[in-house]
């Protein structure tokens, strides 16, 4: 598809009123915004996983026998959850991220862990850190009667909770772990800060060569909107999927 | 004589500080219907739930089918294969369609061929009568036909023994009934059965043993024709004159 003509029109936009979108009609823009877009989405799907995936398994080794297991679990969620994201993020990056460093050609250090996967492993443990305690809520949730009955009819603890207490705990907790899920994917505008070219960051590098600093916050907002709208028609068509005839949750 | 395909000798629990079972002893034949009546609170759910080791038990010995309950080493889902259970709250998973929650455990558990277990639960659903609500799920069926596939999933085991916990005090009179015809024809096929209940009538009619308890003994057992009709003891008659 050309699209040819829709870029023109851009640069006669900014010709006739001074609107200068030059992410639309300057091919090197263009291919940087979008290439920032991808990595945002990228980075947020692949959080999104993993953060579900912390929740679940966690949720799981909090009812654990063993007490050095359940402290250790504890103590990663208040850990997370009670310091702010951004330094985090600095403690992974710069702390972390320096002890995993060899020294390279010139006296430079080289980081092993990219700056990305640092994003990625410490937002999905922000994010999973809350999902462990929406799990829980959704698991305390379900009836012990329940379990019981999968019990009496020869369910292990494991079996039980696969096939009964998770997909039972899941819808509870689904409008809680809509909210957080939402407040992820806006989070990964922090990563900006230890230089993933994601589209907050690409965005700043546009703003600084061109002089369009209004342009891109308007472009920045209405990407956002979309790229979370996805995420929240998604979690709501899933949920009308999950939803059971005759069962409140 | 045969052994007893459930042998109960002794047996203690208390929660906490209160003594719920103290000292309970009883035998179950094989195809045997016994049915456990009493007060509130006398302990006759715990015993059902110690049968197939939901509860624990502290002092005292339970042996099914040679298998002995209270053994730490226990393999308890050879014990729950062989022991059904049904709750007053029909406990059915609201996820699963009624055929599904038929079907489950015996594919999860036992790793049964699922085109098998489909058609065996396909039958247990004709045999409760409730052809026609497979694909239902729990909370667009009543009570009563809630309760009856709960007894459909339980039977899906094959267990050889049936527990039945109160499973008709959630019920109105009305469905009550249907439920009771489905243990009825259970019972009458030879199944093993021990009913906790509070329908005299029924215990009455389908019991081969009646057993009263009260603050975790048994007080007075016997058939039920003796048992209704010529209790002994004062505790027994007094409870029978509140209910008959």
């Amino acid at each position: 598809m050309d699209f040819s003509p829709l870029w023109d029109w851009f640069r006669w936009l900014n010709g006739a009123t001074g609107i200068k979108l030059t992410i639309f009609y300057d091919s090197f823009d263009r291919w940087r915004f979008f290439y920032g877009f991808l990595t945002s989405v990228r980075l947020q799907a692949t959080c999104l996983a993993l953060s579900v995936v912390v929740g679940v398994v966690g949720a799981w080794l909090q009812g654990a026998r063993s007490r050095i297991l359940r402290g250790a679990l504890q103590g990663y969620i208040q850990f997370f959850r009670n310091t702010p994201p951004l330094v985090q993020l600095y403690f992974f990056y710069f702390a972390l991220g320096y002890v995993l460093s060899v020294e390279g050609d010139g006296g430079l250090r080289q980081t092993l862990v990219s700056s990305f996967a640092w994003a990625v492993i410490c937002l999905s443990l922000y994010a999973g850190a809350f999902n462990i305690e929406i799990f829980r809520a959704g698991i305390e949730a379900v009836p012990k009667e329940t379990v019981e009955a999968a019990e009496a009819l020869g369910y292990s603890r494991l079996g039980a909770y696969v096939y009964i207490v998770l997909p039972l705990a899941f819808r509870i907790s689904l409008p809680a772990l809509n909210n957080n899920l939402v407040n992820l994917v806006k989070t990964t505008t922090i990563s900006y800060a230890i230089a993933v070219p994601e589209m907050l960051y690409v965005a700043n590098q546009i703003w600084s060569d061109e002089v369009n600093v209004p342009e891109m916050m308007n472009v920045l907002l209405i990407a956002y909107v979309s790229l979370v709208g996805v995420v929240v028609l998604v979690m709501n068509k899933w949920e009308r999927a999950l939803r059971v005839p005759g069962y409140v949750s | 004589m045969t052994e007893p395909l459930i042998r109960i000798q002794d047996i203690h629990k208390s929660f906490a500080k209160v003594e719920v079972l103290s000292g309970i002893s009883m035998d179950v034949a094989k195809g045997e219907v016994v049915c456990v009546i009493g007060p509130s609170g006398s302990g006759k759910s715990t015993l059902l739930r110690c049968v197939n080791a939901l509860v624990p038990i502290d002092k005292g010995s339970i042996v099914v089918d040679g298998q002995e309950v209270h053994d730490p080493k226990l393999d308890k889902l050879a014990l729950r294969r062989k022991v059904g259970m049904v709750f007053q709250q029909y406990n059915l998973f609201p996820h699963k369609t009624a055929l599904e929650n038929v079907m489950m455990a015996p594919v999860h558990v036992l790793k049964q061929d699922k085109k098998e277990v489909e058609a065996r639960a396909r039958g247990l659903i004709k045999k409760v009568r409730l052809e026609g609500k497979e694909s239902s799920y729990p909370g667009e069926l009543s009570g009563g036909q809630q309760q009856r596939v709960a007894i459909a999933r339980s039977l899906a085991m094959q267990p050889e023994v049936m527990l039945f916990d109160e499973v008709t005090a959630a019920l109105d009179p009305e469905t009550v009934k249907e439920v009771l015809l489905a243990i009825r024809e259970l019972a009458e096929e030879g199944m093993t059965c021990m009913i906790v209940t509070h329908e005299m009538g029924f215990a009455r009619e389908i019991a081969g043993h009646v057993y009263f308890t009260d603050r975790g003994v048994i007080v007075e057992h016997g058939p039920p024709k003796e048992f209704f009709s010529g209790a002994k003891d004062p505790r027994t008659r007094q409870f029978l004159s509140q209910i008959l």
